[in-house]
C-alpha cells in the first residue's frame, strides 16, 4: 500500500512542479512585453514622473523575483490583482464567472460521459457492422466541426422553434431548474464536441481488450456477447477509458471558451477573451492560470486513477 | 416534419458526395500514370471525396480573383441583403458580397493555416531530429521544457501570447506556429529516435558527414511517411484554431475576408432563420472533414491494416 501512496505523492509533486513552471512562464511572458504596464495604463499621459509614481504603486520598481513571489502568493490566497480595463479587483470578477463555467462543464460531463460510454460499448459490441460504421463516420465528422458551427446549428434548430433560449443568460439568482433549462443548448453543443472523441477512444480501448486470449476463452465457453463486454472486457478497459474521460474533460476547457461566446454565457472564457481584446494583462494572466491548473489537475487525476486501477502499472513504477 | 426533412437532406447530401467521390476517383484513375492509378483504385469513397474537396478549395484559393464576381472588400449595397441573382448569397453586415468573401476566405484562412502548419513543421522537425541525433543534455532540457509548454491547452496559451504581442497577422502566424511546433517536435523526435539507432546513420557519421546532411539526407526521407499523415492532422488543428480565434475577433483583422469572422459578423441573421452565416462555418467543417478522410486513408495504407 505504501507503494501506492509513494507513487501518488510522486505524481502530485510532478504536477505541482509543472504548475510552478507554468506560473513562472505566464509571469515571464508578461515581463517580455515591450514597454511596461505603467506606460500601458497611462497611455498619452506617460510623463516620467507619472510613470514612476504608477510603477511604485504597482510595485513594478521591485526586482522581478520579489514581484513573482508576491504575485504567486496573491494568486494562492485568491488575490488576483486589479483589472486594468475595469479598474476593479479581478477576484470579484472571476468568482461568479468561475462558478458559471464550472456549472456548465459539470452539466456537460453529466450528459456526455454516460452517453459516450454507452455508445462506445455499443459500437464495440456491433463492431464492423452498420451501427459501428455510421457512428464512426459521424464521430469523425463531429470532431472536425468547429465548436461555433455546432453551436449555431443548435440555435438554428432548437432556439428558432422556441423550445430553448438562444442566449444562456444566467445570474446568481437564477433557480437551479431554470439554469438547467437555459444552459441546455450550450451543454448540448459541448456534449456533441466531446462525445465523439470519447466514444471512439472507448471503442478502441474495449476492442484492444477483446483481442486478448481470456476473452476468446469466455467466448468459447459460450458466454453471451453482451456479458463478455460488460463483465469481462470492461473492468480491464477502465484505465484507458478513465484516461480518455479526463483528457476530454480537459479538452472541454478550450471548447467552453468558444461556446460561451456563441451563447453569450457569462463565464470565465468570455472574461478571458475580453481581456485579450483590451490587452488587460492581469485578467488574462489570472484566467490563463486557472484554465491551465484545471487542465494539469485533470491530467494528473487521469494518470493517478489509471495507475490505481491497473495493478501491473503500479508494480512497475 | 421539419426535422425529418432535414434528415432527408442530410442523406441526400451524403449520397451525392459519395457519388461525386466515385466520379472523381474514376477521373483520377483515368488521368494518372499506371502506378498512381493503382494507388487511387484502393482509395475508399470517403478518401476520394476528401481529395475532391481539397482540389476544389485549392483552386478557389488560387484563382480567387477570377472566380469572385466582386472585389474582396468592395461595399456594394445596404447591409444584409437577401439572396438574389446579383448577390448569390446576399450581402453581409456592411453590404459586401458574401459569395465573394467566401471565395477570398478560402485564400486567406486556408492559406494562413497552411503557412502556419508548414512553419511549425520546419521548426519542429528540424529541432526534433536534431535533439534525437545529439541526445544528452540538450535533449533532456528541450524535452522537459516542451512537456511544460504542452501542459497548457493550446488555445489558452495562444490567447495569452496574443495579449502580449497584439492581434495582427504576423504575431498570429508566429505564435500559433511556435505553439504547434512543440507538438511536431514531440513526434519528430520520437520517429527520429528509432531511426538514429540504425546502422546506416552510424556509417554516415563515420564518413564524417555534418549534422545538417544527416538530418536532411539521411533521417528526414525515412521519417517522411508518419510526418506526412501528421501534417494533415496538424493542419486540421491549426485551421480550426485560426477559425476559432477569428470567430472571437482575435484572428485575421478586417477588411480581409475570413470564414471565422464572417460567421461572427453575420451571426444575428440566424435568429431570423437565415442560414447564410452557417455557410462559412460549414466550409470550415467540410475542409476539416475532407482532410481527415484523406489522412485516415493514408494512415490505413501506411499501417498495412487490411481488416
Amino acid at each position: 500500500m505504501s507503494n501506492v501512496i509513494k507513487m501518488i505523492l510522486k505524481r502530485l509533486g510532478l504536477g505541482v512542479l509543472t504548475l510552478l513552471l507554468l506560473s513562472l512562464l505566464i509571469f515571464l511572458s508578461v515581463e517580455a512585453l515591450p514597454g511596461d504596464l505603467a506606460e500601458t495604463i497611462l497611455g498619452q499621459q506617460a510623463t516620467p514622473e507619472n510613470v514612476a509614481a504608477i510603477r511604485k504603486e504597482l510595485g513594478l520598481d521591485l526586482p522581478a523575483h520579489t514581484r513573482y513571489l508576491n504575485w504567486l502568493g496573491g494568486m494562492l490566497q485568491g488575490d488576483f490583482g486589479n483589472s486594468l480595463a475595469l479598474k476593479k479587483p479581478i477576484s470579484g470578477l472571476i468568482a461568479p464567472r468561475l462558478q458559471n463555467t464550472l456549472f456548465l462543464t459539470l452539466y456537460t460531463a453529466c450528459i456526455a460521459v454516460p452517453l459516450a460510454l454507452i455508445l462506445g460499448m455499443a459500437a464495440s459490441l456491433f463492431r464492423n457492422g452498420y451501427f459501428d460504421r455510421i457512428s464512426n463516420a459521424t464521430a469523425l465528422s463531429a470532431i472536425s466541426m468547429p465548436e461555433f458551427f455546432i453551436g449555431y446549428i443548435m440555435i438554428y434548430f432548437f432556439a428558432l422553434s422556441g423550445y430553448f433560449p438562444s442566449m444562456a443568460n444566467i445570474n446568481p439568482n437564477t433557480a437551479f431548474i431554470d439554469k438547467l433549462y437555459v444552459c441546455f443548448l450550450p451543454a448540448l453543443t459541448l456534449t456533441l464536441c466531446v462525445t465523439a472523441h470519447m466514444m471512439r477512444m472507448t471503442r478502441a480501448a474495449i476492442i484492444n481488450v477483446l483481442a486478448l486470449p481470456y476473452i476468446e476463452m469466455a467466448n468459447l465457453k459460450g458466454v453471451k456477447p453482451r456479458r463478455v463486454i460488460v463483465h469481462h472486457a470492461l473492468p480491464n478497459a477502465i484505465a484507458p477509458i478513465v484516461n480518455v474521460v479526463a483528457l476530454n474533460l480537459a479538452y472541454l476547457i478550450t471548447g467552453v471558451v468558444i461556446v460561451e461566446i456563441v451563447f453569450v454565457f457569462p463565464g470565465l472564457g468570455q472574461l478571458m477573451v475580453d481581456g485579450v481584446k483590451f490587452r488587460d494583462v492581469p485578467v488574462v494572466q489570472a484566467t490563463a492560470l486557472i484554465f491551465a491548473s484545471a487542465y494539469v489537475g485533470l491530467n494528473l487525476l487521469a494518470d493517478i486513477i489509471s495507475t490505481i486501477t491497473n495493478p501491473r502499472l503500479m508494480r512497475q513504477r | 416534419m421539419a426535422y425529418l426533412l432535414t434528415l432527408l437532406w442530410i442523406i441526400v447530401a451524403v449520397l451525392v458526395s459519395l457519388g461525386a467521390g466515385w466520379c472523381f476517383r474514376a477521373f483520377l484513375i483515368s488521368v494518372s500514370s499506371q502506378n498512381m492509378a493503382k494507388v487511387f483504385r484502393t482509395a475508399p469513397l470517403t478518401a476520394s471525396f476528401g481529395l475532391l474537396v481539397i482540389a476544389i478549395y485549392t483552386s478557389c484559393a488560387v484563382f480567387a480573383p477570377l472566380i469572385a464576381p466582386y472585389g474582396e472588400a468592395e461595399i456594394l449595397s445596404y447591409g444584409f441583403e437577401p439572396w438574389s441573382s446579383d448577390y448569390w448569397l446576399g450581402t453581409d453586415n456592411l453590404g459586401r458580397d458574401v459569395f465573394t468573401r467566401l471565395i477570398y476566405g478560402a485564400r486567406n484562412t486556408v492559406g494562413i493555416a497552411f503557412l502556419i502548419t508548414a512553419l511549425a513543421f520546419i521548426f519542429g522537425t528540424i529541432i526534433g531530429i536534431y535533439t534525437a541525433l545529439k541526445g544528452g543534455f540538450i535533449d533532456q532540457l528541450l524535452s522537459r521544457l516542451i512537456d511544460v509548454l504542452m501542459a497548457i491547452p493550446s488555445l489558452i496559451f495562444s490567447l495569452l501570447m496574443l495579449t502580449i504581442f497584439g492581434t495582427n497577422v504576423i504575431s498570429l502566424v508566429l505564435v500559433i506556429a511556435t505553439i504547434d511546433s512543440t507538438r511536431v517536435f514531440r513526434i519528430a523526435r520520437a520517429v527520429a529516435l528509432n531511426i538514429v539507432q540504425l546502422d546506416y546513420i552510424e556509417a554516415a557519421k563515420l564518413r564524417g558527414e555534418n549534422t545538417l546532411y544527416l538530418i536532411i539526407r539521411e533521417i528526414l526521407p525515412n521519417a517522411l511517411a508518419p510526418l506526412a499523415a501528421e501534417f494533415g492532422l496538424r493542419f486540421c488543428f491549426v485551421f480550426l484554431m485560426i477559425s476559432a480565434l477569428s470567430f472571437m475577433g482575435l484572428g485575421l483583422q478586417p477588411p480581409s475576408a475570413d470564414w471565422g469572422s464572417m460567421v461572427r459578423d453575420n451571426a444575428d441573421l440566424i435568429s431570423f432563420g437565415d442560414i447564410t452565416p452557417l455557410i462559412p462555418a460549414g466550409a470550415i467543417a467540410l475542409l476539416t472533414i475532407a482532410v481527415n478522410f484523406v489522412v485516415d486513408w493514408m494512415l490505413h495504407r501506411a499501417s498495412g491494416l487490411k481488416d
